[in-house]
């Protein structure tokens, strides 16, 4: 007969081993990916694609400079625009809103601009700006993508905010902070690597985002940083390039994809270390 | 556990809760401004749906003229020539893939997230969960090529397999019976799967990681194993987080348009297998809006959105109401 | 935190401003097809070079393209499918032809090498409509004497996505084939009767090349690139013919479009011993009520490409326009813009 401590350690074991091979599976299809578009892409990889601009088909050569840098400033506009707005919100939810009827209605809105489909979103943003402007602009572009980050933001920071313990927020509030001051210096900072999660999510969802751009950003061939016109973004040059017949155009694809994953994980790992060095935990 | 659901700020500023009362008489203090933005905030929030929903509600009018709510819905044909439109086949391929998504996505970010917070050494916790964070920034169309390219040729060689023994299988079996193409239903569930492992797996690891130190540690004093700390402590205290969490992933799931396109074979005829191709209303409207012209067309193709908005719409309902029967019945049985 | 924001955009909002001013180069947008977006994009990158005039094509989708020049947003729309001149005069546009391409079946039988196999229209058809079920069907083996056909099934790959490449395809087997034509018709998208849809070229090229006994349509670009097994095909003259870019220019040379009204000519099943029978083209739309500098400088750019991008043009599987077409076009111009 098995005795209750050795049924539970068996348990707890088989659960481990569960767990273990769900993290090797979900690792085994990132190294899976990555190597698809390495073995693709490894072509073109060369100091060029940050160098120069895309090229026209069967001319060879790689460049990906324009998309580079019109993705940067089309992500550096939809932090400007979703963080604050994300953040407010989510703050708002977690903070003030609780449980009363009107935070659930927008708890539940959110929820569903979360799966609003990409491409719906570009619309809306182009029957809101492109069309009234009379042009695409990469300034509409950054538009479409805080949209889509906005719903990512309020979630995660509503969530992380709700778990700080109350504790926390009832000692601060005897000593006399302000509303406003608790929420800023305690619990977002309590809070800080969720909210930061919940960022970077939203961040790395946006980098490759082709839909909304379309009919907002559009696309350019050629290196521009106005944001009043269309600006090259690497998601749609990714599209065009792999569904293109032509070889180099279709090996510049795959290393952009590349390039752009290695990207966000740098991001990723650069701002939780920068966050983990400047507050130091209590 | 109760008082962690925060509104706990509401209830010891009142003059918070009503944001016009704070700012009258008084000169604006920094609290009711900040309260104001934050308000102000989540109301854009609101406001950005209801716009986006009547956007999308004065484009698709002339189809839902055309066909009304129940003709299209109900309808399974979908012909651009004569310009007869019906959603029936892309909705029950959202829904299907969406759910295969969620049956497989759900274990697994679990059993990742107590896995990084609980089970792997400390050195080895950022590294293996910016790895799967990066899951979430790869750009869907190479989800997509992957998926048509590598995945589905690596599939369609295990279909035999599914086709002998879970084919052979009483009830379920007609759902995995069809030819080895590697496309369909289930290619698509899978890389769906995939691409929401990321957003379930960092919202149940952050929520797992703030569950406050002193309730795992006495349950672990008490001689609790790490299975009974992750289902008894963790997961009832992070019960709403975690299902927020689910949510991200079924939102992405069902509104996902370019990778599911390239996998899921783009059949408007429906089948009971899930190895036979099908289609879903994101991937419709990603591959015909574009290339669309005549004004009907494009207006059911925007209908269609606005029946994926729908969707989602009751989907969350249901999903509340059954959260609200799970709190219901785990607060009688205490 | 509103304040701070809203005063990086205002910053923001200036250094765009500053930065649109600093680049002297003159733009044109436009937008559209993706079928020839190869093209017009190769053409830009010698136009900017030679004039420092830089022209932004960018592939939405035909559309796409006619949506938003019908809005105004860019300064031409390009089309693989055709306005009528009723839709046109209506939206006070005019439309004129740029390049021809065009497209092929392919397949995937063992043991039948490229343009191995011979198909006519009616047949093509009767296999994308699922009657003809075997590559050994009766109706495929008449055509083919003397080619060992296995008992094999046919699968059928088409485009899941609208794209004019499946415009042209069911606009030549309409054509052909009485039935197809009222069964099913011609459009971007169209209800098949059977088969499985692939995601652009690729997708086709890639499911073609992966079942066996599959058969699908691709542009020449991918039967090129991808050395795809293709079919030649029996044209309304009654000859067979392989596809080529002499076969594409053919078809355009038989089209009197003196008489064709804004040149609505669909470049399908056309007359003419050398003509290959599924070629197409893309139309260019430009709106009449757009500034005539605006129009001058599009139109400039496409003379340009007439008449120095022939190379470019055949060198990435496209076809130039015949002579007597270019001819009309600038006649069309200069009664409709008068540049």
């Amino acid at each position: 007969m098995i005795s209750l401590a050795a049924k539970r350690r068996a348990v707890n074991a088989v659960a481990s081993a569960l767990m273990f091979a769900a993290t090797c599976v979900g690792l085994f299809f990132l190294a899976w990916i990555l190597w698809t578009t390495l073995r693709f892409g490894i072509a073109a990889m060369h100091w060029d694609l940050f160098l120069k601009d895309t090229p026209a088909p069967g001319d060879g050569g790689y460049g990906l400079r324009n998309a580079f840098v019109g993705s940067v400033i089309l992500m550096c506009i939809a932090l400007l625009i979703g963080v604050p707005v994300g953040l407010m919100a989510g703050t708002w939810l977690a903070e003030y809103g609780g449980r009363s009827r009107r935070a659930r209605l927008v708890r539940f809105v959110n929820d569903i601009m979360l799966s609003a489909p990409s491409i719906e979103i570009g619309l809306f943003t182009y029957a809101v700006m492109v069309d009234p402007l009379g042009h695409f602009s990469a300034f509409s572009g950054g538009v479409a993508l805080a949209i889509l980050m906005v719903p990512i933001i309020v979630r995660t920071t509503d969530e992380m905010l709700r778990l700080v313990g109350a504790e926390m927020r009832e000692a601060a509030i005897a000593l006399g902070a302000p509303m406003w001051k608790v929420v800023t210096n305690i619990t977002w900072k309590a809070a800080r690597a969720g909210i930061l999660t919940g960022i970077l999510i939203s961040l790395a969802r946006i980098s490759g985002e082709t839909a909304p751009l379309l009919f907002t950003a559009l696309n350019n061939q050629y290196y521009s940083t106005s944001l009043a016109r269309p600006i090259a973004n690497l998601p749609v040059v990714i599209f065009q390039f792999a569904m293109s017949p032509y070889d180099n155009w279709q090996q510049m694809a795959w290393a952009g994809a590349f390039i752009a994953i290695t990207f966000i994980l740098l991001l990723s790992v650069t701002s939780r270390l920068i966050l983990q060095k400047s507050v130091k935990r209590p | 556990m109760e008082s962690s659901e925060a509104a706990v700020g509401q209830k010891l500023t009142p003059a918070a809760e009503e944001p016009g009362t704070a700012g009258r008489g008084r000169p604006l203090s920094a609290d009711s401004l900040f309260h104001g933005v934050c308000v102000s905030m989540a109301g854009l929030v609101g406001v950005a749906l209801v716009a986006i929903v009547i956007a999308i509600a004065v484009d698709s009018l002339p189809a839902i003229r055309t066909f009304g709510v129940l003709g299209f819905l109900k309808s399974s044909e979908w012909d651009p020539v004569s310009e007869h439109f019906g959603a029936f086949p892309f909705i029950v391929g959202t829904l299907v893939s969406s759910a295969i998504a969620m049956v497989l996505a759900v274990p697994v970010s679990f059993g990742v997230a107590v896995f990084i917070s609980e089970l792997a050494p400390a050195w080895m916790r950022q590294p293996v969960s910016a790895a799967i964070e990066m899951l979430a920034a790869v750009p869907s169309i190479v989800y997509g090529l992957w998926g048509l390219l590598v995945f589905a040729p690596a599939f369609a060689n295990l279909e035999p397999w599914i086709n002998d023994h879970l084919g052979a299988l009483p009830l379920v079996g007609a759902l995995f019976q069809g030819p080895p193409m590697g496309i369909g239903m289930l290619t698509a569930g899978i890389v769906l799967a995939i691409m929401i492992l990321p957003y379930i797996t960092a919202i149940m690891r952050d929520v797992f990681v703030a569950t406050p130190t002193r309730l795992k540690e006495s349950a672990y004093a008490m001689g609790a194993t790490t299975w009974e700390v992750a289902r008894q402590i963790l997961l009832p205290y992070t019960r709403t987080a975690v299902t927020g969490g689910i949510f991200l992933g079924l939102g992405r799931a069902l509104g996902e348009t370019m990778a599911v396109t390239f996998v899921i074979g783009n059949s408007n005829n429906l089948s009971a297998s899930l190895l036979m191709p099908g289609a879903s209303i994101p991937s419709v409207i990603a591959n015909e809006f574009t290339e669309a012209t005549s004004k009907l067309y494009v207006s059911s193709l925007i209908y269609l959105g606005l029946v994926l908005i729908a969707i989602t719409l009751i989907v969350q309902v249901l999903a509340v109401l059954l959260l609200g029967s799970v709190r219901r019945g785990a607060v009688s049985s205490r | 935190m509103l304040k701070t924001t809203q005063m990086r955009l205002a910053a923001l909002a200036v250094a765009a401003t500053l930065g649109a001013g600093a680049q002297a180069a003159q733009t044109i947008t436009g937008a559209g097809s993706t079928w020839v977006y190869p093209l017009v994009a190769k053409w830009s990158t010698v136009y900017a070079k030679n004039t420092g005039i830089q022209v932004n094509y960018q592939s939405i989708g035909s559309g796409g393209g006619i949506a938003q020049i019908k809005a105004g947003t860019v300064a031409f729309g390009a089309s693989d499918k055709p306005l009528t001149p009723a839709e046109l005069a209506q939206s006070n546009l005019i439309q004129f032809p740029t390049a021809i391409a065009g497209e092929d079946v392919v397949y995937n039988v063992p043991g039948i090498k490229p343009g191995e196999l011979v198909l006519s229209g009616p047949v093509v058809a009767d296999i994308f409509m699922g009657k003809v079920k075997s590559w050994n069907d009766p109706e495929i083996a008449h055509l083919n004497r003397g080619v060992k056909l296995p008992a094999m099934p046919i699968t059928v790959v088409h485009r899941s996505d609208g794209s004019g490449t499946t415009f042209t395809f069911a606009n030549y087997l309409s054509k052909v084939s009485p039935e197809w034509k009222t069964r099913i018709g011609a459009d971007t998208s169209i209800a098949w009767p059977t088969g499985v849809g692939g995601k652009g070229n690729e997708g086709v090229a890639s499911y073609v090349q992966r079942i066996k006994g599959a058969v699908g349509y691709v542009e020449y670009a991918y039967i090129i690139e991808n050395h795809m097994a293709y079919a030649r095909m029996l044209n309304s003259a009654g000859k067979v013919v392989s596809p080529s870019l002499a076969g594409f220019q053919a078809a355009a040379a038989n089209v009197d479009f003196t008489k064709a009204e804004d040149f609505y000519v669909i470049l399908t099943d056309q007359p003419g011993a050398a003509s290959w029978p599924i070629s197409g083209c893309t139309w260019q739309i430009l709106r009449k009520s757009a500034p005539k500098a605006t129009n001058a400088s599009v139109t400039a750019f496409f003379r340009w490409g007439f008449e120095h991008g022939q190379d470019i043009a055949r060198s990435i599987a496209f076809g130039p326009l015949p002579p007597s077409t270019i001819h009309a076009i600038e006649a069309y111009w200069k009664k409709n813009l008068g540049i």
